[in-house]
């Protein structure tokens, strides 16, 4: 007879609401008739990511002390509550988005599915408390990511995506699992605060074995947060990936990946400070470098936002790398608004897409807003959200993040993240140029015919996008207030 | 309603551009905008009645304070001193006329036009009410999107690399002001301007600075300038050089002279040789500048330079001189550029090769362009005079040198001025002035006359804005750090000067003005 641990179910109530979603929506691609198939399947998802939105909130008001659970396996805390409510929020958004993707039928019902599954394991890995089930997260939701990536199995880039990210995110997961495995043969343990424990109380600071094993976990971390120097899949894949995906995996992968990589670093390797915040910091400056300097030369759209999203991975790892209270509580802000205007980019360039019947080009972006002034608008709302001017949440969430790095006496920080500001600025404008100032006609493009389709929940999705980038600005009180209680979860 | 005031003339142009946003007013957009921009103007004017220049209290006028968010300190605090009411009351006013030129000229898609004309009123105003260094800062970048969109959209050819180098120029200067802002509040565990005390570090003065000199300009950072200026619609480089410079005058006096006294004498002969450089530089290119834009682009540069020494003379008399010449800087450049809006339309172009003669059977357009000519080359009796005096005088305290240079730009005003007068007014009438050219309507001068107006207004009674731009009382923190010490010895430079004028009403109001509190 094996002895179980006691499961708290309302804890993990998140990952299992989205999950019994899933199993709907696959058994819907079966038994529910074709017509019905889409709406039905859309329905249901975005109900489970209504209702991990609504499970999220309950553990977070129901959690102010955190504690670990199912044998010190998972945590129950507010810090991974607010992860989860960013997941699952970015998950709903996606679902707008999707909904009139043009997709084959006979695969709606599985990508509903996935989707849904992918958030599942998104919202079980911010979780995680030890070593195993972080890889278990981690896989998790990969695997429906490879597949996600390869579901538009007509076209050729799809395909190619999905191959990228399988091999180079396998690559990614086999370092994490090696570290895992070398930090586990040098501390004994697997539990998070166990390592940092073991680490004190047997000497091991100084131990090369253990050292290695944080950098591999470092490095496989960074794979999935699309960190320079470990990117090298992201543009191929953001590019050949469906539009809505990408949209999805820029937002909600690199949320869990920051955000695990802050509780892992803070919780098990506070020992090892000294090592890791240096190993931070160069990934942010180098993702800082390499995102903002490859952006700057890239016409396709989607390419470009890839690479702008490396670099907003290397303002958050300045967060990271801060390693104090304030920095906790910048990341956590700074993805809310980040995660929104992802995805409302993403669902621009899928509609203009869709539109166009081609690869969306900053040339034939041309007088896009003027023509559609319901989803041109808000995309100039998101460049500059990226780019963080002020009345949107991105300006604020960069204030914090160069905040926490000031105070952490990492002024060089500072300045290397106002300088990639000023280098980013030339590839947001540059869309807001296309955009705006260049008439349609002056690039003789054909219209395809017809007024563009009307698509009120991808229109939705993209006003609610809107609506946090710039909330978030103006009501950063209660979000600071959000985040405070929840970094105050991290030893910081 | 006194209390609300600050907030009042901030939001009330911002509720409007999301008024005009948000329905479909279609056309009726311009007249809503210009009927807003009145309204801002009329608040302005009651604001005026009810400012208290005289106050004892440390506070400034329709002083509002909201915490924003809590743990950094940061706070929605507004309100105005003397000198930042001024700038305001600068803004609404040319604001209102471009947006009135705007609405007569009839710019295409009018809705986002006029909203972004009014959300930029909104964030000038802003800039010059808030005494929070993070919404000081909120409020100097919002600028930037509604001018980048507006010289963009609306612009001439070239507008798409004016707006690029314009946006890259004053984006490096604001990013390391907020650099600097970040590391300024978190020292002092709060971003508020009214209770933190100064600072000594160098860097951070220099973080400010550099955003400041970008935005003046000041030689050698003005290289955005003459593209964004000749590139942009008439009304909207109105409103660049007419009030957006300005917000970094408020800058250098708010926080480079408030909050870094220390460093800002250190580099107080560095920026001054800049300046007089600027001011020397600038005439010289608009005296060599082939079309109307051109001049009073240049020459706004050269203005900004002499402002800048005023500031940066450190006396009650250069600060006084400086803020009123920012306000008749203001109104003559926003008059000209609007001026040379009409003109251009009537010849498409602005070439002084292709211009000329208009002054015949064109009496209103040669009278206003006179008026303003003149009074922009500073006769004695116009209120650029007495602004430019006042700051002559006061930097002379510093060093004679300065004020020598400083006046050899005046002399290089008159040379370009009055070129740009002649060249456009006078001689035989320009190949791309054709004889129909029509006067100016009287749409037109209900747009000019107003700015004239307070430029004439001014001109009689200059000490109305110079001898009201500080604070009188004594224990105010501004004024404090406006007076060092070293001011008395300004005093003396004064009497011979009185003296030796011939126009004793207007001096002894200038006098008057420069009249130092005692600290």
């Amino acid at each position: 007879m094996i002895e179980t641990p006691s499961v708290d179910w309302f804890a993990l109530s998140p990952s299992l609401v989205a999950l019994g979603a899933a199993a709907i929506c696959l058994l819907s691609a079966v038994l529910a008739p074709r017509w019905l198939l889409r709406p039905f399947a859309a329905f249901v998802c975005a109900l489970g990511f209504v209702g991990g939105l609504v499970m999220a909130s309950l553990v977070y008001w129901k959690s102010p002390d955190a504690q670990l659970i199912v044998a010190d396996a998972v945590s129950r805390d507010r810090f991974a509550a607010v992860a989860q409510l960013i997941v699952m929020g970015s998950g709903l958004l996606t679902v707008g988005v999707s909904y009139s993707a043009r997709m084959r039928e006979d695969h709606v019902g599985e990508y509903y599915a996935l989707l849904a599954t992918a958030a599942a394991g998104m919202a079980f890995l911010v979780q995680a408390a030890n070593l195993m089930t972080l890889f278990l997260g981690l896989e998790w939701f990969s695997v429906c990511l490879y597949i996600l990536c390869a579901i538009e199995i007509d076209l050729v880039g799809s395909l190619e995506a999905g191959l990228k990210y399988l091999i180079i995110g396998g690559m990614g997961s086999a370092v994490l699992l090696f570290g895992s495995a070398l930090v586990y043969g040098s501390t004994g343990e697997l539990g998070f605060s166990e390592i940092a424990d073991a680490t004190a109380a047997n000497d091991l600071t100084g131990d090369p074995i253990l050292l290695v094993g944080l950098a591999m976990i470092i490095a496989g971390l960074a794979f999935k947060a699309s960190a320079a120097p470990f990117h090298m899949w992201t543009p191929d894949v953001y590019e050949g990936a469906p539009t809505p995906v990408t949209g999805f995996m820029a937002a909600a992968t690199k949320t869990v990946a920051l955000v695990l990589a802050l509780r892992l670093l803070t919780v098990a390797f506070p020992e090892k400070e000294d090592v890791w915040t240096i190993a931070i910091a160069f990934l942010a400056c180098a993702s800082l470098a390499w995102g903002n300097l490859a952006a700057l030369v890239q016409t396709r759209v989607k390419r470009l936002l890839a690479y702008s999203s490396i670099s907003h991975a290397g303002f958050m790892l300045i967060a990271v790398a801060a390693h104090n209270l304030l920095g906790a509580r910048a990341l956590l802000y700074y993805l809310i608004p980040y995660a929104a205007i992802s995805i409302g980019a993403f669902a621009v360039v899928a509609a203009r897409e869709r539109e166009l019947g081609e690869t969306v080009t900053l040339d034939n972006l041309a007088g896009f807003v003027w023509e559609r002034p319901l989803l041109g608008w808000p995309m100039v709302t998101f460049m500059f959200g990226f780019a963080g001017f002020p009345l949107t949440g991105g300006f604020m969430g960069k204030f914090l993040i160069f905040s926490a790095a000031s105070e952490a006496d990492q002024n060089w920080l500072v300045l290397v993240g106002v300088a990639a500001t000023l280098l980013s600025l030339y590839y947001y404008l540059a869309v807001i140029r296309a955009m705006l100032m260049r008439p349609a006609a002056e690039l003789g493009l054909a219209p395809i015919g017809g007024s563009p389709p009307r698509e009120v929940l991808l229109t939705s999705a993209v006003l609610a996008a809107v609506v946090v980038n710039i909330g978030a600005f103006f009501a950063i009180q209660p979000l600071v207030d959000l985040t405070r209680t929840a970094a105050e979860v991290l030893p910081l | 309603v006194t209390a609300w005031l600050a907030t009042i003339l901030i939001f009330l142009p911002l509720a409007g551009a999301l008024f005009i946003w948000a329905l479909p007013v279609g056309r009726l957009a311009g007249s809503f905008a210009l009927l807003v921009a009145l309204v801002e103007v009329g608040f302005w004017i009651n604001a005026l009645t009810r400012m208290d220049f005289d106050r004892s209290s440390s506070t400034p006028n329709f002083d509002q304070q909201t915490t924003w968010f809590s743990d950094l300190g940061v706070s929605y605090h507004v309100g105005f001193y003397a000198f930042s009411f001024w700038l305001a009351g600068l803004a609404v006013v040319v604001m209102a006329s471009a947006i009135a030129y705007g609405y007569w000229v009839g710019r295409e898609r009018p809705r986002a036009y006029f909203g972004l004309m009014l959300f930029l009123t909104s964030a000038v105003v802003g800039v010059f009410a808030s005494q929070d260094l993070l919404l000081f800062y909120i409020f100097f970048e919002a600028m930037m999107i509604p001018l980048y969109v507006l010289i963009g959209v609306w612009g001439g050819p070239g507008r798409l690399g004016a707006t690029v180098k314009f946006v890259i120029y004053t984006m490096a200067g604001s990013l390391l002001m907020l650099a600097a802002v970040i590391v300024f509040g978190l020292s002092k565990d709060s971003f508020d301007l009214v209770d933190t005390g100064p600072s000594n570090s160098t860097w951070l003065f220099l973080g400010f600075a550099v955003a400041f000199a970008v935005k003046a300009p000041l030689f050698p950072l003005h290289g955005w300038l003459p593209d964004a200026y000749r590139e942009s619609s008439p009304e909207v480089a109105a409103v660049l050089s007419g009030v957006i410079s300005k917000a970094a005058i408020f800058g250098f006096i708010r926080i480079c002279f408030g909050k870094f006294p220390g460093p800002f004498d250190d580099f107080r002969n560095v920026i001054l040789a800049l300046a007089v450089v600027g001011l020397v530089y600038g005439s010289l290119l608009a005296f060599r500048a082939p079309d109307i834009r051109g001049v009073i682009a240049y020459s706004s540069l050269a203005q900004m330079g002499l402002i800048t020494i005023g500031v940066f003379a450190e006396n009650s008399a250069g600060v006084s001189g400086a803020v009123l010449q920012s306000v008749n800087h203001g109104l003559i450049s926003a008059t000209l550029f609007l001026l040379a809006g009409a003109i251009e339309r009537r010849t498409s172009t602005g070439l002084f090769s292709r211009l000329g003669g208009m002054a015949r059977g064109r009496p209103v357009l040669a009278t206003m362009l006179m008026t303003t000519g003149i009074i922009a080359l500073a006769v004695p009796g116009s209120s650029a005079f007495a602004g430019e005096f006042l700051i002559l005088a006061g930097v002379f305290s510093s060093g004679w040198g300065w004020a020598v240079a400083g006046a050899t730009g005046i002399v290089l005003a008159a040379m370009y001025m009055l070129r740009l007068i002649s060249a456009v007014l006078h001689r035989e009438p320009g190949p791309a002035v054709p004889e129909a050219a029509l006067d100016l309507r009287p749409a037109e001068l209900g747009i000019l006359v107003p700015l004239v107006g307070c430029l004439l207004a001014l001109s009689v009674w200059p000490a109305a804005i110079s001898g009201n731009s500080l604070e009188r009382s004594a224990d105010t923190p501004v004024l404090e750090e406006l007076v060092p010490p070293a001011q008395d010895e300004a005093t003396p430079s004064f009497a011979p000067v009185e003296s030796s004028t011939d126009n004793g009403r207007r001096i002894v109001i200038i006098v008057g003005a420069a009249e130092q509190p005692t600290p």
